[in-house]
């Protein structure tokens, strides 16, 4: 049942070393708060999870707290690559992690089959491509009815499952608008479910198809505006294209990563993603054709 | 307008090959630039997809990513990222994938995931993605990127997703019914290919461009068309869409 706590608390009562941890959000309502406050307070050995890693598995990575990635698509969407991931995997620093490469299909299957208590997901896929051969969780299942032979891959079953949302109730209900992306699977499929938000409202005033995560599969809520940031809240603040933009000459270099991360993480507080998007506050609106 | 850049030629040449009854799931760079100037021009009614679930989308500036706000707002629906592989993407209702690569063959096969081995990569790129499904269960396939030797390879460092394999029959035999790459659009030349050996071959060259410039930007020995044809130049109304939409996405991408 969802508590609504202050964030370094949900983060230090459900979080350890050692633990396989989701971050989702499709480009939209990545939890960057609930990532950096893991980083602060420097949780480690992590089998981290991500359909598109981006910046904050890049910061993970690059404060040498992980031990494996699971992933489909490791870019910094637009910009180009993820250079603290690639300075692990080319040249071991800090140190050198696992990966578990998918498709996007094989992933958003393999969370959905999470969330349906499967063990594992089908799909039509990887026909040809090459990543059987490297990712040893890619098998194949014939089909009893048809003969077909289908790739097959294990359900993801997250330790824990953060996410970042618009808002919640009073109770501790969520409201997710717009892209969507693998959230609410990557909540049902997790043990522990811990949600950002930025804010909290008497009445969602939401339509009878909304995606709402009842309280009861979560277990914590946690108010933290702008807690996207430089990923974005649909109606509340913009994607921050520019900030995408120049991480990628910050993660170029290490020194200038170090001291990056030591400025706007560890010596920062959730708190302080409210002024990061004061500039993008513009709410989006759904536009007439 | 007259004058324009080899860039612009290659966006608009793989706009036109679009039309408005058509599907498309969209890659982010030079697709989403081809197929919104397709929309913006001759296609009006062409329904662009992309990964992140936005469906019918009509951005007014390209999007940075595969997710900007600007998809969702003028979607006609989003839907969630595994709804969106599995009932609209395996389902079978996209006609046209459109790809970008960093590795090609003369196949069509593509590489994005690495270059050099595997598990000690020279250089790790960002990995498949949705490539690998968009490029076996999309109806077909468009291709576009610029040529250089390091991208047109007789050998891809790595399988991200299947073209036309080693050609001939090869997608039959692995039980793909999709008809695979279809086009290939590059910043000298349509490239479809060869009803038979499945090798792309030029069909047109871009205006001023020589079958030399061509060689000279591929690592493989390229095949001609009996037939070679003269890609069209742009249009000023081509231009001028590509070069707002550019402007406008240039300054909504600045601080």
């Amino acid at each position: 049942m969802a508590e609504i706590i202050p964030l370094q608390d949900a983060v230090s009562r459900h979080m350890r070393d050692g633990l396989c941890v989701a971050f989702e959000g499709f480009t939209h309502l990545i939890p960057h708060a609930a990532a950096h406050e893991v980083i602060r307070q420097s949780v480690k050995d992590l089998t981290i999870i991500r359909m598109t890693p981006d910046l904050i598995y890049d910061q993970l990575i690059g404060m040498g707290l992980v031990k494996e990635m699971i992933f489909s698509y490791a870019g910094n969407p637009g910009v180009g690559l993820l250079r603290r991931l690639r300075d692990s995997v080319e040249n071991g620093w800090p140190h050198k992690i696992a990966l578990t490469e998918h498709s996007h299909a094989a992933l958003a299957n393999a969370y959905e089959a999470g969330a349906a208590n499967l063990p594992f997901a089908m799909l039509r896929g990887y026909v040809g491509a090459e990543l059987p051969r490297v990712n040893d969780q890619i098998k194949s299942i014939t089909c009893p009815f048809t003969g077909e032979i289908l790739a097959a891959i294990p359900a993801i079953r997250p330790d824990v499952t953060f996410i970042h949302a618009q808002r919640a109730d009073k109770k501790g209900n969520v409201l997710i608008e717009g892209i969507l992306g693998v959230q609410k699977e990557a909540v049902l499929a997790a043990k522990v479910a811990i949600v950002t938000v930025e804010e909290i409202v008497d009445e969602f005033e939401a339509g009878s198809n909304a995606t709402i995560l009842p309280r009861w599969v979560i277990d914590a809520v946690c108010v933290v505006p702008g807690g996207a940031h430089p990923s974005y809240a649909s109606g509340y603040y913009a994607r921050d294209n520019a900030a995408y933009i120049e991480w990628d000459t910050i993660a170029a270099d290490r020194d200038r990563f170090t001291s990056w991360m030591e400025a706007h993480v560890l010596s920062a507080s959730p708190d302080d993603f409210a002024r990061r998007v004061a500039h993008l506050a513009n709410p989006t609106q759904k536009r007439a054709r | 307008m007259g004058d324009y850049t080899a860039d612009e030629m290659m966006t608009v040449a793989a706009s036109r090959a679009l039309d408005s009854s058509d599907v498309c799931f969209v890659g982010i760079g030079p697709p989403s630039a081809a197929c919104n100037i397709a929309r913006l021009t001759h296609a009006p009614d062409i329904t662009l997809i992309y990964e992140s679930g936005t469906i019918g989308t009509a951005p007014s500036v390209l999007p940075l990513s595969i997710g900007d706000g600007e998809l969702c707002d003028t979607a006609m629906t989003t839907v969630a990222v595994p709804e969106m592989f599995r009932y609209w993407l395996q389902g079978g209702h996209v006609t046209i994938g459109f790809l970008g690569a960093a590795q090609i063959d003369k196949f069509g096969n593509i590489n994005t995931t690495i270059v050099g081995d595997y598990d000690n990569p020279k250089t790790r790129l960002p990995g498949g993605g949705g490539a690998p499904e968009i490029a076996s269960q999309s109806q077909k396939i468009y291709i576009t990127m610029k040529q250089s030797l390091r991208g047109m390879v007789e050998k891809i460092d790595f399988f991200t997703s299947f073209g036309h394999g080693d050609g001939y029959d090869h997608r039959e035999r692995m039980g793909l019914s999709t008809q695979g790459p279809a086009l290939l659009i590059t910043d000298l030349a349509l490239w479809e290919p060869d009803p038979v050996t499945k090798e792309f071959t030029v069909t047109h060259l871009h205006p001023g461009i020589s079958r030399q410039d061509v060689q000279d930007n591929c690592g493989w020995p390229v095949k001609f068309a009996d037939d070679l044809a003269q890609t069209k130049p742009p249009t000023d109304e081509e231009l001028s869409v590509l070069r707002d939409l550019k402007a406008r996405t240039a300054a909504a991408h600045s601080r």
